[in-house]
């Protein structure tokens, strides 16, 4: 939401705020009708922009352009200059308001920071081992160069393909459930379990499926189904909130136009309801997919490690793509370099494909999603 | 058929709803279950193994939520008061981002990137602050120290945190904000005496679902953090207590027989925690409206 522009020229001394400025008050009202107050003071539209260049020009001589101490004199000597510079300009009200605004917005580029720092570091090191081999071989038998992560992609695409068939069949009927059939006790129940299990620790999800297959199958069991059902424990809460969202923003006029014309209500919602909502539930399953596609933890104690390629989720270990990234870097094996570049390439195929999915889901919802917005 | 057809298909989505609430309490049945012979052999020795753990897990995710609540509260003004609206929404996708990436490469990130480019500053912490408990070394060398699990716990619990504020920050009522600014408010002061008033329960529930992630979180911390066990304040050393989470991701594959039981025993210890965090989270927001 857009908060209206300020005013250019505020009253001065607004009741119940503050004092009136001391320093920017423009000439002293002559008694009887105070005048408009047409040219109170104010900074240029530029001047954050200006006390920033100042601040760096200043800070790149006093660091030598060093980039962490660098990038940090300059948010503050910035900071403080602005705030001085408004301060005798415009006086102490408006001198807060910039200064805090501009910390704030320095609050933003900081939070940004991780976000560069971590894609360049992973475009940069994953590269190097980014080549044909790495997407067609697996690790059996290779011992330092070399080697792929093909058994990684297979383990990856199967398992989170298992946990997707598990998820959203149950996810888009539990949402049904809510918004088309429940009440009651039951509804608001799962309502807010629902919202409390997207907290559930993905590691407690992996002890879970553990703990249910090891009842069945003894304590060593690993096996591909196993992770997907960890994951489905994550997902399936996720599915159920997005597709619910989309769900309730279908027009009630059509559900009533169906009715109105005989139509029972589950076909109603088959052949009304659901088409409608395609789109955004596609999406949100898009983006669900992309959230558990790189879980770790659960999968390293439920899928295991795995050096070939296994393409059963019934039988035996399953390596994944996350796990393969985390294992490479842990134990990388004597010379450790090969073994770590490989790491990289993991990570960096991993961040593609969550990228890739945020980017299509959101492009699906802007393509077909607009009559339901 | 008609009435066949409903019943069967209003039955099938009761269903499902009734597996996902069966599920929820499947995992605390479950873990119960797989707990039990460790809880019964031997209580006191099950305690003092959990207590380093917990102890790590609530000082990293500590340090956490004090870095990444301020800084999602002003992310989540800047997108929602400050940045131009036409820019918002790119802006607020950016911050979705930090979200979508696997914590393993966050991990990956923390210890080779973030560790290393931290260690003149733990140092400069160690000399300068050296008598506080937390900052009174000796610095690490490698980095890989509680201060930067928690600083890379901050920044993945940051979007979530930066979501719910925001979400409650867009809905504050209008003629409040346009009321402070005809009064002649700044635009700090209008956010100071409407917007953060009335979203001061959503920024209350959405620290604590960042204490509940933060918990939990698991492969960074199992990567960044260099472990001793020692039960320490001292953040910056290179002998740190374990966090539950990381502590099971680590120990788990390697682990048979009772020890199975005592890692899950502790991961049971970790779901109660988050669970009831959760719940109480939910609980507070719920009152103000549905995030």
């Amino acid at each position: 939401m857009h908060t209206p522009p300020q005013h250019k020229t505020p009253v001065d001394s607004p009741p119940r705020l503050e004092p009136a400025p001391a320093v920017a008050a423009p000439a002293a009202p002559a008694r009887g009708r105070p005048p408009l107050p047409v040219a109170a003071r104010r900074l240029p539209r530029w001047a954050p922009w200006a006390a920033v260049a100042a601040a760096a020009l200043v800070a790149a001589v006093l660091t030598g352009l060093r980039l962490a101490p660098f990038a940090a004199l300059t948010a503050i000597l910035g900071g403080v200059g602005l705030y001085a510079w408004s301060r005798v300009v415009e006086g102490a009200r408006h001198a807060t308001d910039r200064g805090v605004t501009y910390a704030i917005s320095a609050a933003f580029a900081l939070a940004l920071a991780p976000l560069v720092s971590l894609l360049w570091t992973v475009v940069e090191r994953g590269l190097h081992r980014f080549d044909g081999q790495f997407f067609t071989w697996s690790m059996r038998g290779v011992i330092g160069e070399g080697g792929g992560a093909i058994h990684a992609i297979y383990g990856t695409l199967i398992i989170t393909g298992c946990a997707t068939l598990i998820s959203v069949p149950v996810g888009i009927l539990a949402a049904i459930y809510l918004q088309e059939y429940g009440t009651g006790r039951l509804k608001r129940a799962l309502t807010f379990f629902v919202d409390v299990m997207t907290g559930i620790p993905s590691i407690v999800a992996g002890l879970f499926a553990f703990a249910l297959f090891s009842l069945f199958f003894g304590p060593g069991i690993r096996l591909g189904i196993m992770g997907s059902v960890a994951l489905s424990v994550l997902m399936i809460p996720i599915v159920v909130r997005s597709t619910e969202e989309m769900l309730r923003i279908v027009p009630n006029s059509l559900r009533e136009a169906a009715y109105a014309l005989g139509v029972p209500k589950w076909r109603t919602i088959l052949k009304v309801v659901l088409p409608t909502a395609l789109a955004g539930i596609v999406t949100g399953v898009m983006l669900a997919i992309a959230r558990v596609i790189g879980e770790t933890a659960p999968l390293l104690i439920t899928a295991g490690v795995v050096t070939s390629v296994n393409t059963n989720p019934f039988d035996g270990r399953m390596a994944n793509l996350a796990v393969f990234a985390f294992n490479s870097y842990k134990s990388p094996g004597v010379p450790p370099e090969p073994a770590i570049d490989r790491a990289w390439t993991a990570a960096l195929v991993l961040i593609l494909i969550v990228m890739t999915l945020n980017v299509v889901a959101r492009l699906i919802y802007r393509r077909f999603g607009t009559e339901i917005r | 058929m008609t009435a066949l057809g409903d019943r069967l298909f209003s039955g099938l989505a009761t269903a499902a709803g009734v597996l996902i609430l069966a599920t929820l309490a499947g995992v605390a049945g479950f873990l119960v279950l797989e707990a039990w012979p460790a809880i019964t052999a031997d209580a006191p020795g099950l305690a003092k193994y959990i207590w380093p753990l917990a102890f790590g897990t609530v000082v990293a995710a500590a340090i956490a939520v004090v870095i990444a609540v301020p800084m999602a509260i002003a992310v989540a003004l800047f997108i929602s008061h400050i940045a131009p609206p036409r820019v918002a929404q790119p802006l607020s996708y950016l911050i979705d981002l930090l979200a979508a990436i696997p914590s393993v490469i966050y991990g990956l990130w923390g210890i080779a990137v973030l560790g290393p480019a931290s260690v003149g500053l733990q140092r400069w912490l160690e000399e300068h602050l050296g008598f506080l408990p937390f900052f009174a070394g000796p610095a690490s060398a490698t980095g890989r120290t509680m201060l930067v699990a928690g600083v890379v716990l901050a920044v993945m619990i940051l979007p979530i945190i930066t979501a719910v504020a925001r979400s409650v920050f867009v809905q504050t009522p209008r003629r409040l904000q346009e009321g402070a600014q005809a009064l002649g408010a700044t635009r700090w002061e209008m956010i100071r005496m409407t917007v953060l008033p009335f979203g001061r329960s959503a920024i209350i529930s959405a620290s604590m679902l960042g204490l509940g992630r933060a918990l939990g979180e698991t492969m960074a911390v199992a990567i960044v953090l260099s472990v001793s066990g020692a039960v320490t304040l001292n953040l910056i050393g290179s002998g740190n207590p374990s966090t539950i989470a990381a502590h099971i991701a680590l120990d788990f594959p390697e682990s048979s027989g009772p020890a199975v039981n005592a890692l899950i025993a502790a991961g049971l210890v970790l779901f109660a925690v988050t669970l009831a965090v959760n719940m109480a989270a939910r609980a507070v927001i719920n009152r103000q409206l549905r995030i």
